[in-house]
C-alpha cells in the first residue's frame, strides 16, 4: 500500500459499495418492511407456519414443525353450527410464524388489531393453540387467537374439523422436492393474469419464508391452481405419474412420495406397477394401473394439500 | 499435494495451491457438466431414469449449479489467482500450505454440501440454496483463507505499481465476503416475507456481477498481454472497467424481480443501472481486443488465446442481452423463459468458461514447466465446448422466445412443452459434448503432467508449442 492513490482508491472502493449497498439493502428494506400484511399474508403464516427451508426443528425437511389447517362448519367449543370458516391449529410446542412473535411483520393497525381484538399476546408456543383470520369492520384484516376469544383447544377444534389440510407440511414438500425449479408461484404482467390469475400484492409476503418465486418456468405458473384445478383425484394421479393425465407432461413421477404403503395398508410395489403402467403405454393394456391412495400421513398427501390450498 | 499438508512452508514446491486447485477444478467441471446432462435428458425425456429419489429432476438441478458454480468457476478462479498474483507482484504466494489445506477443505466441503443438496435439504433460494452452516463453512473455511492469501500476496509485492488483474482479484474477493454473508442474512436472521425475496436476489445478482464477472475479466487481462507480448492497451480504459463494475454492477440486482410486486423506484433504478452495466462491459471488451492488435494469428494458432479471446468475443452478446433484456418491455417477453437459461449459461459456459479453461490451460502448462501433452486434444476440448455451448445456447433461446410468445398470447402451456421438445434434446445433445469435452480435456492435463515436453526456463509454453 505504498502509494497514496491506492489509500485513496481504497476508501473510494469502500465509499462507493457502501453507498450502493445503501440504495439497494437500506432503502428498500424500510420500504418493504412499512408495508402491513394484506389478508392473505395473516393466512399465509398461519398456514405455513415458522420456516419452511432447512430450520433446526425440521433439519431434513420432513414436514414437522408445521400448524394443521382446519375446516370448520361447527363452533368446537358449544358445537352449535357456524358459517363454514377456516382455522388453523398449532399443537403445542409447534413454532409461530413471525407475524405472532415480532412487532413489525404485520404492520400498522394489522398489528394494532391482532393484539386488541385477537390477543395474540396471549399466546405461546408451549401451550400452543387455535388461530383464525377475521376482518374489522373497515376491512383491516387481524390474526385472533382463538383459544382465548372463543375458548376454542387444539384438540377439539382438531376433533370438529370436517377436513384437515396439511399444506403448510406440503409447502415443505415444494421446497424439498425442488417443485419451484420448474412451477412459478408469481403470474407474470402478460395474459397471466387472465390465465393463471391476480398477482400478488405487495403486503401478501410478509412473515413468510422462502417465498420461492421460482425464476425459471418450464411449468405453468401454480399461484392460484387450486381454483383452476380442485381436483384431488387428478392430482394424485398427477403427482404419481404425469403422463397418466397429460401425455405430454414432463414432470417427474413423485410416486416415491407415496412411502411403503397406502391409504389401505397395502404395500405400493412400484415395479410391479411400472410393468402394467408400460403395457398400457404400449397399448396391450386398455386401462393404466390403479394409482393407490395416498396414507393420510404420506408425503405426497401433504404435497397434494399444498396444492389445493394455492387458491 | 496431500503429503505437503504438514510439510514445512519453505519445502513446499512453488505453484503447489495452484496445481491443486486446478486439477479439482477440471474435475469438478467433469461432474457439473455431467449432471447437467443428466438433467437436460429429463427435460427431454421424464422418464429416463426414474424411481430413484436420488436421480429426480428437482433434487438434482441445485447440485448441477453449485457443482459448476463453487467447483469448477470458483475453483478455477481459485487456481488463477494462486499463480497470477505472485507472478504480478514478482513474489511468492504468500502461503503455498494455506492453499493446500484450503483447497482440501474446499473439496471436502463443496462435497458435503452438494450432498445435503441433493437430499433436498435446501434453504428454498436459489443461489443461495445452501444451508447456514454450510453458508458459514464456505465463507469462512473456503474463501476467507482463499481471499487472505490473495491479499497478503499483494501486499507482500515486490513491484511499485498493482497490474489491473489484482485489483479485481483483490477487490472481488472483498466483494465476495460481503456480498456472501450480507445476502445470506435472510437465514442468519431469519428475515421473511419480500425482504427475503429481494435479498435471494441481490445475493444471486451480486455474486455473479461482482465475482465471476470481474475474475473472469481479470484473467484475460493476465492471459491476453503475458501470452501475446503486447502491453495492456490501456490501463486507464481498465480504471474505467473497474470503477464502473463496483458502481453499476452492484446495483441492479431488483431487475431479477420486475414482476414482483417490489416498489416501483427500485425497479426503475434497476432497470436503469443494468442498462449502464454496458459501461464496464465496452471498456472491458474494447481494451481486450485492442490488446491483441498485431497478434491476431495467435487466436487461431495458440490455444491459450482461442480459449481467452472467444470468451471476450462472447461477452458481447452476453452484455448486450443482459443490458438490455432487463428492462421492463423485453423483460416482460422472456422473463422465466429458456431465454433467461441461455443468458445464463452464455456468461457461465461461454464468457466465464472459456476465460478460466485458458487460465487454467496456462497455469498447468507454467506450474509444471510442462508443455501440452497433445495440441490437438486441446483443439479438439475448444471445439467441443464451444459447438457445444453454440447448440445450447441457440437452441435453449429459441425455446425461450417460444415460451415467450406463449406466454404473451395465452398458449396452453402443454402445446409450450410439446414445441420445446425438439430443442430440449438439442440443449441435451450440447451439454454432453461439452462433458465429453472435459473429460478429453482432464485425460491431456493429467498426461501433460505425467509425460509434457519441459518447457525450457525462461521461455513460455506459446512459444515452443509447435516445437518438437
Amino acid at each position: 500500500m505504498a502509494f497514496r492513490e491506492y489509500r485513496i482508491g481504497c476508501v473510494m472502493f469502500g465509499v462507493a459499495l457502501s453507498l450502493s449497498m445503501f440504495i439497494t439493502i437500506i432503502l428498500p428494506g424500510i420500504d418493504i418492511s412499512s408495508m402491513s400484511s394484506t389478508k392473505i399474508a395473516l393466512e399465509k403464516q398461519l398456514t405455513y407456519g415458522w420456516e419452511t427451508g432447512f430450520n433446526y426443528y425440521d433439519p431434513f425437511l420432513q414436514g414437522k414443525d408445521k400448524p394443521i389447517k382446519v375446516t370448520l362448519t361447527k363452533d368446537p367449543k358449544t358445537g352449535a353450527a357456524i358459517d363454514k370458516m377456516n382455522a388453523y391449529v398449532f399443537p403445542p410446542g409447534t413454532h409461530f410464524p413471525d407475524g405472532l412473535t415480532h412487532d413489525n411483520i404485520l404492520g400498522g393497525n394489522v398489528q394494532v388489531l391482532s393484539m386488541s381484538l385477537g390477543e395474540i399476546n396471549s399466546a405461546s408456543e408451549e401451550q400452543g393453540g387455535v388461530f383464525t383470520v377475521d376482518e374489522s369492520e373497515d376491512g383491516t384484516p387481524y390474526i385472533e387467537y382463538a383459544t382465548i376469544t372463543r375458548g376454542w383447544t387444539v384438540d377439539a377444534t382438531l376433533k370438529a374439523a370436517d377436513h384437515q389440510s396439511l399444506a403448510g407440511s406440503g409447502k415443505t414438500m415444494f421446497v424439498r422436492e425442488g417443485c419451484w425449479w420448474c412451477h412459478t408461484l408469481l403470474p407474470e404482467q402478460t395474459q397471466d393474469w387472465q390465465t393463471f390469475g391476480r398477482p400478488p400484492m405487495v403486503g401478501d409476503f410478509n412473515g413468510e419464508s422462502p417465498t420461492t418465486f421460482g425464476s425459471d418456468r418450464k411449468a405453468p405458473d401454480l399461484l392460484h391452481v387450486g381454483s383452476r384445478n380442485s381436483s384431488r383425484e387428478w392430482l394424485t394421479m398427477h403427482f404419481f405419474n404425469p403422463r397418466l393425465v397429460q401425455p405430454h407432461s414432463i414432470m417427474p413421477r413423485y410416486d416415491y412420495l407415496w412411502g411403503k404403503t397406502d391409504a389401505d395398508g397395502k404395500t405400493i410395489d412400484l415395479a410391479a406397477w411400472d410393468v402394467h403402467y408400460l403395457a398400457y403405454a404400449k397399448g396391450d393394456e386398455v386401462y393404466p394401473p390403479i394409482v393407490p391412495t395416498p396414507a393420510p400421513d404420506s408425503e405426497a398427501r401433504m404435497l397434494i394439500d399444498f396444492i389445493l390450498n394455492l387458491k | 499435494m496431500l503429503k505437503h499438508l504438514f510439510a514445512k512452508e519453505e519445502d513446499i514446491p512453488q505453484g503447489s495451491a495452484g496445481i491443486f486447485f486446478a486439477i479439482s477444478s477440471i474435475c469438478w467441471f467433469i461432474i457439473g457438466t455431467g449432471l447437467g446432462s443428466f438433467n437436460a435428458a429429463k427435460l427431454g425425456f421424464p422418464d429416463f431414469f426414474h424411481g430413484s429419489y436420488a436421480l429426480q429432476f428437482g433434487h438434482m438441478r441445485q447440485v448441477h449449479v453449485h457443482a459448476v458454480i463453487f467447483g469448477w468457476i470458483a475453483m478455477a478462479f481459485a487456481a488463477s489467482m494462486m499463480y497470477i498474483t505472485p507472478a504480478l507482484g514478482n513474489t511468492k504466494l504468500w502461503s503455498e500450505k494455506l492453499g493446500i489445506w484450503n483447497c482440501l477443505l474446499y473439496n471436502v466441503g463443496l462435497c458435503l454440501a452438494l450432498a445435503l443438496l441433493w437430499s433436498g435439504i435446501t434453504s428454498g433460494r436459489e443461489y443461495s440454496d445452501h444451508i447456514w452452516p454450510i453458508d458459514l463453512y464456505i465463507a469462512f473455511v473456503m474463501v476467507v483463507p482463499w481471499s487472505l492469501n490473495v491479499w497478503m500476496t499483494i501486499l507482500n509485492r515486490r513491484t511499485q505499481g498493482i497490474y489491473t488483474t489484482n485489483w479485481f482479484f483483490a477487490a472481488s474477493m472483498f466483494m465476495l465476503i460481503i456480498v456472501f454473508l450480507i445476502g445470506n442474512m435472510p437465514e442468519f436472521l431469519h428475515l421473511t416475507g419480500l425482504n427475503e425475496a429481494y435479498m435471494t436476489w441481490w445475493f444471486a445478482h451480486n455474486v455473479l456481477g461482482l465475482l465471476i464477472t470481474p475474475v473472469a475479466a481479470a484473467i484475460t487481462y493476465y492471459i491476453v498481454p503475458k501470452v501475446t507480448g503486447n502491453p495492456l492497451y490501456s490501463h486507464r480504459v481498465g480504471h474505467l472497467h473497474f470503477w464502473s463494475i463496483v458502481v453499476f454492477y452492484s446495483t441492479p440486482a431488483a431487475h431479477h424481480l420486475m414482476s414482483s410486486p417490489l416498489p416501483e423506484w427500485l425497479k426503475s433504478f434497476a432497470s436503469v443501472e443494468g442498462v449502464l452495466i454496458l459501461v464496464p462491459a465496452v471498456a472491458y471488451v474494447c481494451n481486450i481486443l485492442l490488446t491483441m492488435q498485431g497478434r491476431w494469428t495467435m487466436f487461431v494458432e495458440n490455444i491459450e488465446i482461442k480459449f481467452t479471446i472467444t470468451g471476450v468475443l462472447l461477452a458481447i452478446p452476453l452484455n448486450m442481452q443482459g443490458g438490455f433484456q432487463q428492462t421492463r418491455a423485453i423483460n416482460w417477453y422472456i422473463h422465466g423463459t429458456g431465454w433467461i437459461v441461455a443468458h445464463a449459461h452464455l456468461a457461465l459456459l461461454g464468457f466465464s468458461t472459456f476465460a478460466e479453461a485458458a487460465a487454467v490451460y496456462y497455469g498447468l502448462q507454467v506450474l509444471l514447466r510442462r508443455k501440452l501433452w497433445s495440441a490437438s486434444l486441446a483443439n479438439f476440448h475448444f471445439w467441443m465446448l464451444l459447438i457445444g455451448f453454440s447448440l445450447y445456447w441457440i437452441s435453449m433461446t429459441i425455446a425461450g422466445l417460444i415460451q415467450g410468445a406463449a406466454k404473451i398470447y395465452e398458449v396452453p402451456y402443454v402445446d409450450v412443452v410439446i414445441a420445446e421438445h425438439p430443442y430440449m434434446i438439442v440443449r441435451w445433445l450440447g451439454g454432453t459434448m461439452v462433458f465429453f469435452g472435459n473429460i478429453i480435456w482432464l485425460f491431456n492435463m493429467v498426461m501433460t503432467a505425467r509425460a509434457g515436453d519441459p518447457v525450457p526456463v525462461g521461455r513460455q509454453p506459446a512459444e515452443v508449442a509447435y516445437t518438437r
